[in-house]
């Protein structure tokens, strides 16, 4: 290949790669995330910005020596010898093994296990606990009402818009539950403990703006907890595949201030009542 | 010499030939099919996703069952995203990079005559035949193929009243990876005995070439993770055949109707096949890998950087790959401290990665680069390894994949390892060895035009996955537009549409190039790369059993430039120098 | 090339190429290791340790209640060993040189194999009338999957043993080369431990 030719390959390479790193550089560090709007979840942003930071610096790095040898090497002219010992090559390996594991382990260690710790510790005692159960292809939402509990449910008794939680009107505590489907309202600033379940396939109760994310599997009643930090509305998604109406199987999220939250429940009726 | 073939008919020669060399084209002829339709269900999904208010009456008569009233229907566009992500994985890159070019190339980087077990060998063959038939057939009945992703998670899997796809459909999917899985775990019994028992007086295994490394390593794994899938394949199909209930709990409400299960727990089939799903990614990256190795040490004409580290890099990547699939699973609902656990090895997973990836790229160091097409996807390789890898890092941290996970953040992450980094393999690979398997070049011009048209579109489209996925961008939906905070970053599934559309326009290329080369009348002499490896000191296509006399090794397999090599570098076969200091 | 009076290239010390083992429990090609073997017995091994982990997670659900599996299992599990006794007696006959004794006992093994067999598809029987079934008992269930595919891996070995037996009859084994022997026997063992395994499992979880 003529050595013209060669150079002009290599340009073409060099720029190439420079600009995949680059775009894929600022694309990451774009704002594509929705405005965060949960306590914990400013603990995920904060380590997401962290892997922007660490990956971000190795892959610039690393195409700039790649592009350098391409611009150095490829360009038709000989080259020294490139014999190197193997000694040699196990130091240089000690490069990326410490970079990488400080790089990889401290991010987990110390940005995001204690984040990681703080969703899935036991919520504080005075945790508003309200249940959302799942299924195709709506989220049913159940408050304990003025008793505080929640109230007897059957399988047996879900009846689409007639009893969508299949609450059991022979229990006392049944008859004030407030169920509502496919809107959540919340106070800010109150740590939401969520009781989750599904009636029958996998779902996942999602809160994009809130940084939430659990599955909602059929025979566990799982939860997730947030402190929502930003009065405004809100989009739950459900996030793992449930059929065929998976994409819009929405719900939303309306976040109060606690007085017009306590006004809010304080106009909610008992399902039975 | 003359080519000699194997005696006997014409069936026992190209059709049920125990050759590693037919066998190998076999698999990768059957690749490229599937891919052609792997490739087309991306195109539909693609279409949707990207326009998802418009109607399609002109594919709905081409496809008359997917669409009505010109819009696809949801339940099959489920159907188009299992499918894709089956063939593509299954059918089309582990046929191709591990079975296809694995089989060819395996004896004869080794100095063996053919594999271990031929007969085995043309079996395992045949058994993906009615496995490719049984994925294929399953689009045509009544209610559509399986449409619970390629994860298959029960109850959806499951329960035929979920979704379409989970009636017939999935009966066949289940049956068609169980001929997949005995002839995958056919093959690998094959790979490891060969490269173990058959290697040629003076082929230590320090003097294998990285691809056969990583194809050793890639059939361990598929020895030891495949059977976690093959159980759970067994429970799914008796929890929908047999009324057990080993994945379904009690009090399922579907249709109306409360189901008659109960015990059962989904999370126990994410375990098993995620025991099996993370090692599987390994089994397609890692020859992609060691193939790259091979093709820029011939093209960079020099050594490989740290042959040895890579090699020990390569095995504490598969130690590691076999416990860590947890971090599929971190908001499964299973166990939080598990979730802390499989974060914590997960991570430490980048660090032999990043082993090899200076490897690769300190390969480029003093030495003399051809840009032929071949180096120029291995290149290719070397760069979407590190965005790619880099990108797994923010999914392996359980943290931030609270937030991504699910989204096409993972779509993008996935697609760079498996549908980036090794497909270029397969380039790399085709137009490294394309001579050797077929006695001919391919068109340089054309492989340029191929790697131009392919690699820039294809780096832009799943990058810009990546972006979605940070927006919150969901994977496996429909109709994006339907959540309102999704609006704002729709935009940018049409870009990412278009270049895909371009890049795989671009395949025509490659394809044409392929079959058009087949008959060029110039015919490839045994060495036409100047390349050190055993391969390239048999006859371009080697005859039945390689070589007349097996050749003796007295030299690792990257020689070049070194110890003043004649013609810039030593066959393993060339006597080392007397003089020459020993540095292997 | 060097070729046989057949026209088949005349093989090499190293290698077996174009003339290499029709089983795959067969002659281990010239290698120092029975690598094909112990990947055989890895790859069950683990599809094996797959269905424990699924028992050991499902007997946390709340239906879970065993049932006592029926006599006949017993006598099955007995049939299974006696067998791998009368294939190991077998195989060191022919160690021995004690080659007319060989085909007897290997012949033993596999009918007391297809025995076990046999008597399994009983002891299913049995355990429906106890009211074990398939959809409605968990522990049940277990048993009927977990002895079908072992099931499946009995036929593969009597399929070995049956190949044996022919090459032990063709005369084809010597006491210095019987490595195809050696292996359908320690896939036989195999597969007799595999199942006394299982049994304690069911048995004691």
């Amino acid at each position: 290949m003529s050595h013209r030719r060669q150079t002009v390959e290599v340009v073409a390479l060099v720029l190439l790669f420079l600009g995949i790193t680059t775009l894929t550089v600022v694309g990451f560090a774009t704002d594509w995330m929705p405005p965060v709007a949960s306590q914990h979840g400013a603990g995920v942003d904060e380590v997401i910005r962290y892997l922007l930071l660490t990956t971000g610096a190795v892959l610039v790095i690393g195409t700039l020596a790649m592009v350098g040898f391409l611009w150095q090497y490829g360009r038709g002219r000989p080259a020294r010898s490139p014999q190197t010992s193997p000694r040699a090559e196990r130091w240089w390996s000690l490069i990326p093994v410490i970079g990488m594991a400080l790089i990889a382990e401290a991010g987990v260690l110390v940005k995001g296990l204690p984040v990681w710790a703080q969703v899935y510790g036991a919520p504080p005692p005075d945790a508003l606990v309200l249940e959302v159960t799942a299924q195709q292809f709506e989220w049913i939402v159940r408050y304990p009402g003025k008793d505080g509990t929640f109230g007897r449910t059957d399988p047996a008794l879900v009846e689409g818009a007639a009893n969508p939680a299949g609450l059991d009107a022979n229990d006392p505590a049944a008859l004030d539950d407030v169920v509502a489907r496919g809107t959540l309202h919340l106070p800010v600033g109150r740590t939401v403990y969520l009781r989750l379940g599904s009636r029958d396939v996998l779902h996942s109760f999602s809160i994009p703006a809130f940084r939430v994310k659990q599955d909602v599997v059929p025979g566990i009643i799982g939860g997730t907890q947030f402190v929502p930090t930003k009065p405004g509305r809100y989009e739950i998604a459900c996030a793992e595949l449930c059929g065929m109406a998976h994409y819009r199987m929405r719900g939303r999220i309306i976040v109060h201030s606690p007085e017009e939250y306590a006004q809010w429940l304080s106009e909610q009726v008992g399902f039975f009542q | 010499m003359s080519a000699t073939h194997q005696t006997g008919s014409f069936w026992t020669r190209y059709v049920f030939s125990t050759d590693h060399k037919v066998i190998g084209k076999q698999y990768f002829l059957t690749a490229v099919v599937m891919a052609v339709i792997g490739t087309g269900l991306s195109v539909l999904i693609r279409l949707q996703v990207s326009w998802p208010q418009d109607t399609w009456p002109f594919l709905q008569k081409i496809f008359p069952g997917l669409y009505e009233d010109g819009v696809l229907l949801p339940e099959h566009y489920l159907s188009l995203v299992t499918m894709h992500g089956t063939l593509m994985i299954f059918f089309v890159i582990s046929f191709a990079l591990v079975s296809g070019f694995g089989n060819f190339i395996i004896p004869l980087h080794i100095g063996a005559r053919d594999m271990a077990y031929a007969f085995l060998n043309m079996l395992s063959y045949w058994t993906i035949v009615p496995a490719c038939i049984l994925m294929v057939a399953s689009f045509f009945v009544p209610d559509g193929a399986a449409a619970a992703g390629w994860t298959a998670y029960p109850p959806l899997s499951a329960l035929k009243e979920a979704v379409p796809g989970s009636g017939l459909g999935q009966t066949l999917w289940l049956l068609a990876m169980a001929l997949f899985i005995v002839s995958f775990t056919m093959g690998s019994l094959n790979f490891v005995t060969t490269i173990l028992n058959l290697r040629t007086r003076g082929m230590s295994m320090f003097r294998m070439p990285l691809t056969v490394w990583t194809l050793l390593i890639a059939s361990i794994l598929g020895i030891l993770a495949f059977p976690a899938l093959t159980a759970a394949a067994i429970m799914l199909l008796l929890d929908r055949h047999g009324g057990t209930s080993f994945f379904l709990p009690d009090g399922l409400v579907l249709g109306g109707a409360v189901l008659s299960h109960s015990g059962g727990t989904p999370l126990l089939f994410q375990h098993l096949f995620w025991f099996l799903g993370h090692p599987e990614v390994y089994v397609l990256v890692l020859p992609a890998i060691g193939i790259a190795f091979d093709v820029v040490a011939a093209f960079g004409r020099r050594p490989v950087f740290g042959y040895r580290t890579s090699v020990w890099a390569l095995i504490v990547i598969a130690v590691l790959s076999m416990i860590v699939w947890g971090h599929h699973m971190y908001t499964s609902g299973m166990n939080p401290y598990l979730g802390e656990y499989f974060t914590i090895v997960t991570v430490a997973i980048t660090v032999p990665f990043a082993v090899l990836g200076l490897n690769l790229i300190a390969s480029l160091w003093r030495a003399e680069i051809r840009l032929r097409t071949a180096m120029l996807f291995a290149l290719a390789l070397v760069a979407a390894i590190g965005i790619g890898g880099l990108g797994g890092l923010w999914l392996g941290t359980a943290t931030s994949d609270m937030y991504l996970h699910d989204s096409y953040f993972v779509v993008g992450h996935f697609h760079f390892m498996i549908g980036t980094v090794t497909f270029f393999g397969v380039f790399a690979a085709t137009y490294y060895w394309y001579p050797k398997m077929f006695g001919r070049l391919m068109d340089e011009t054309l492989g340029k035009i191929h790697f131009w048209l392919t690699v820039p579109g294809i780096f832009l489209a799943f990058v810009a996955m990546h972006y979605l996925g940070l927006g919150g961008h969901l994977r496996r939906v429909y109709d994006p537009t339907a959540y309102d905070y999704a609006q704002p970053i729709q935009w940018l599934n049409v870009p990412i549409s278009i270049a895909l559309f371009v890049a795989t326009a671009a395949q025509i290329v490659f394809l044409v190039n392929f079959f058009r080369s087949l008959f060029h009348k110039e015919r490839a002499g045994p060495n036409p790369w100047n390349a050190a490896t055993l391969e390239w000191t048999a006859p371009s296509p080697p005859p039945h059993l390689n070589w007349t006399e097996l050749p003796v090794v007295h030299r690792g397999p990257y020689d070049y430039r070194v110890d003043g090599a004649p013609e810039g570098y030593w066959p393993q076969t060339a006597p080392p120098p007397a003089a020459a200091q020993a540095v292997r | 090339m060097n070729e046989d009076g057949n026209g088949r290239p005349v093989t090499d010390e190293l290698a077996t190429g174009g003339v290499a083992a029709r089983s795959p429990v067969g002659e281990a090609p010239g290698g120092p290791y029975p690598i094909g073997l112990m990947a055989i017995l890895a790859t069950a091994a683990m599809l094996f340790a797959a269905f424990t982990a699924a028992l050991l997670v499902r007997r946390t659900g709340g239906d879970w209640a065993r049932v006592e599996l029926p006599p006949i299992v017993w006598v099955n599990a007995a049939l299974l060993l006696a067998s791998s006794a009368a294939v190991e007696l077998g195989r060191r006959a022919v160690r021995r040189g004690a080659l007319p004794l060989a085909a007897p006992r290997l012949a033993t093994g596999g009918i007391l194999g297809a025995l076990f067999l046999a008597g399994q598809i009983l002891a299913w029987r049995a355990l429906a009338a106890r009211g074990g079934f398939l959809p409605t008992n968990p522990y049940a269930a277990f048993f009927y999957m977990l002895s079908a595919v072992h099931g499946v891996h009995v036929l593969g070995g009597l399929g070995g043993l049956g190949w044996t037996l022919r090459r032990t009859i063709q005369g084809a084994y010597s006491p210095a080369r019987h490595t195809g022997l050696t292996h359908a026997a320690i896939f036989w063992h195999f597969v007799g431990g595999v199942w006394i395994y299982l049994l304690v499992v069911l048995s004691t979880l």
